[in-house]
């Protein structure tokens, strides 16, 4: 590893003053479990590592605060699968962040360093797409919220300007949606998704779904109809709707992990799977 | 500011106080540094589980920890598990089913499993597969393991 400064800052006004004076040349250290390994090949060389976990604000990391549910950038995806509140009410959440790595991982990666890695195939976009959740930037401005849709912008990229960094992810807790999260792996246990997908639904009959390492991004697409979130219709009447929400789906010809017909065929599978739990799970809410 | 960084942690109930290059990994200092080599090296991308070792009472791979975000952290590696010599009941376990085979993973293995039974005391099946998913083993002694954990949770049960 090139040699580079080690900072922690413990507020987030210091850690911006950091991100302003070094520039391109710092980079923001949450999790590490991406920027380690990137550290160690020199797939990036900084001068000044600024890790984010001694900030006073980012702590506690899960909270919630004038009807939202607050995820800070320190929160790890173990506090994720056990934190009571994501459970009840962002179940599809706590599914993808306990499929994330392994138990080493999840102990370390953060939701918020997740996203702003921007992976086509990051487990946690398509929920946080469904539930309709914000990012909260920081900047020496002030701070600035973003929906994941516009936020989220392709491999590797996301709408994070010079100097900013995000401090949270908030999630709406003033309306319901049933959510499930399902993905299509080569095997079980540790591995990468071919497909990720999440599916909501609520009382109104609107049904989003959302599905990454199918194209640059997850996407997020809605169903105004009524016809998949109804209980009461057939296979038959959800098949060509379901079908026409993956139309963003242009899953890649090179990929080692699947090929782009087994991804295609399996889409509408994976879709009416998460849509029959999301359903069930709506039941019960009701 | 330069980058050497000052390290002062717990490691296996012992202080230790340290300068370190803040480029180098928890597992660079544990085993370079303090000379505890019963952690290992292997994949060095998080995938394997060699590397892991508890960190305030969490499994990580300390392949993937810079040894600076450990500074005040109370760490425990497969050398403290049995600090007078004495094996635990976990590594016993690990010996009595043959868990170890080329013996290789079995340290990353006795630390995953160590941080499933702090949290977990009596898991089930499927807990532990889970919990010894991060660590792979090319000698394929899966099964031994898990009866291995099942076998010291039950002595942690009486």
């Amino acid at each position: 590893m090139q040699a580079f400064r080690y900072l922690r800052p413990s507020t987030v006004e210091e850690a911006l003053a950091l991100l302003e004076e070094h520039g391109d040349k710092a980079r923001l250290l949450a999790g590490g479990t991406d920027l380690v390994i990137e550290l160690r090949n020199r797939w990036r060389t900084p001068e000044v590592v600024i890790d984010l976990k001694g900030i006073e604000e980012l702590r506690p990391s899960i909270r919630v605060e004038g009807g939202r549910l607050v995820i800070s950038a320190a929160t790890v995806m173990a506090d994720l699968e056990r934190d009571p509140v994501v459970a009840e009410r962002f179940p599809a959440l706590a599914e993808a962040a306990a499929v994330v790595g392994s138990v080493q991982i999840r102990n370390r990666a953060t939701l918020v360093g997740n996203i702003c890695n921007g992976s086509p195939a990051a487990d946690t976009t398509p929920p946080l797409l469904v539930y309709g959740a914000e990012m909260v930037i920081a900047s020496p401005k002030g701070r600035r919220r973003l929906s994941i849709d516009e936020f989220v912008l392709g491999p590797g990229k996301v709408a994070l300007g010079p100097g900013e960094m995000v401090v949270a992810i908030e999630l709406p807790m003033d309306r319901t949606i049933a959510a499930a999260y399902t993905r299509l792996t080569r095997r079980h246990g540790t591995d990468l998704a071919s497909i990720t997908l999440c599916c909501g639904v609520d009382a109104s009959g609107t049904t989003r779904v959302a599905y990454g390492s199918v194209g640059p991004r997850a996407w997020l697409v809605v169903d105004d109809t009524g016809v998949l979130a109804d209980p009461a219709a057939s296979r038959e009447a959800k098949a060509p709707v379901l079908a026409a929400l993956f139309a963003k789906a242009t899953p890649s010809k090179t990929s080692m992990r699947a090929g782009p017909e087994y991804r295609a065929a399996m889409l509408p599978v994976l879709g009416a799977r998460a849509l029959n739990t999301a359903i069930e799970r709506l039941g019960r809410t009701a | 500011m330069t980058d050497t960084f000052h390290l002062e942690f717990t490691v296996n109930g012992r202080l230790r106080v340290l300068d370190i290059a803040a480029s180098h990994t928890l597992l660079d200092v544990l085993r370079d540094d303090i000379g505890l080599t019963g952690t290992k090296e292997c994949c060095v991308v998080g995938e394997c589980g060699a590397c892991t070792v508890i960190v305030d009472g969490r499994s990580v791979n300390s392949c993937l920890m810079l040894a600076a975000e450990a500074d005040g952290a109370d760490v425990l590696t497969v050398e403290g598990l049995a600090p007078s010599g004495q094996l635990d009941a976990l590594q016993q376990a690990f010996l009595d089913t043959g868990a170890a085979q080329c013996g290789f993973c079995i340290p990353g293995q006795l630390m995953s499993a160590r941080a499933l039974l702090q949290r977990t005391p009596h898991p089930t099946p499927e807990q532990i597969n889970e919990a010894l998913a991060g660590t792979l083993c090319r000698c394929a002694g899966y099964e031994q393991s898990r009866q291995a954990v099942l076998a010291a949770a039950e002595e942690v049960g009486s």
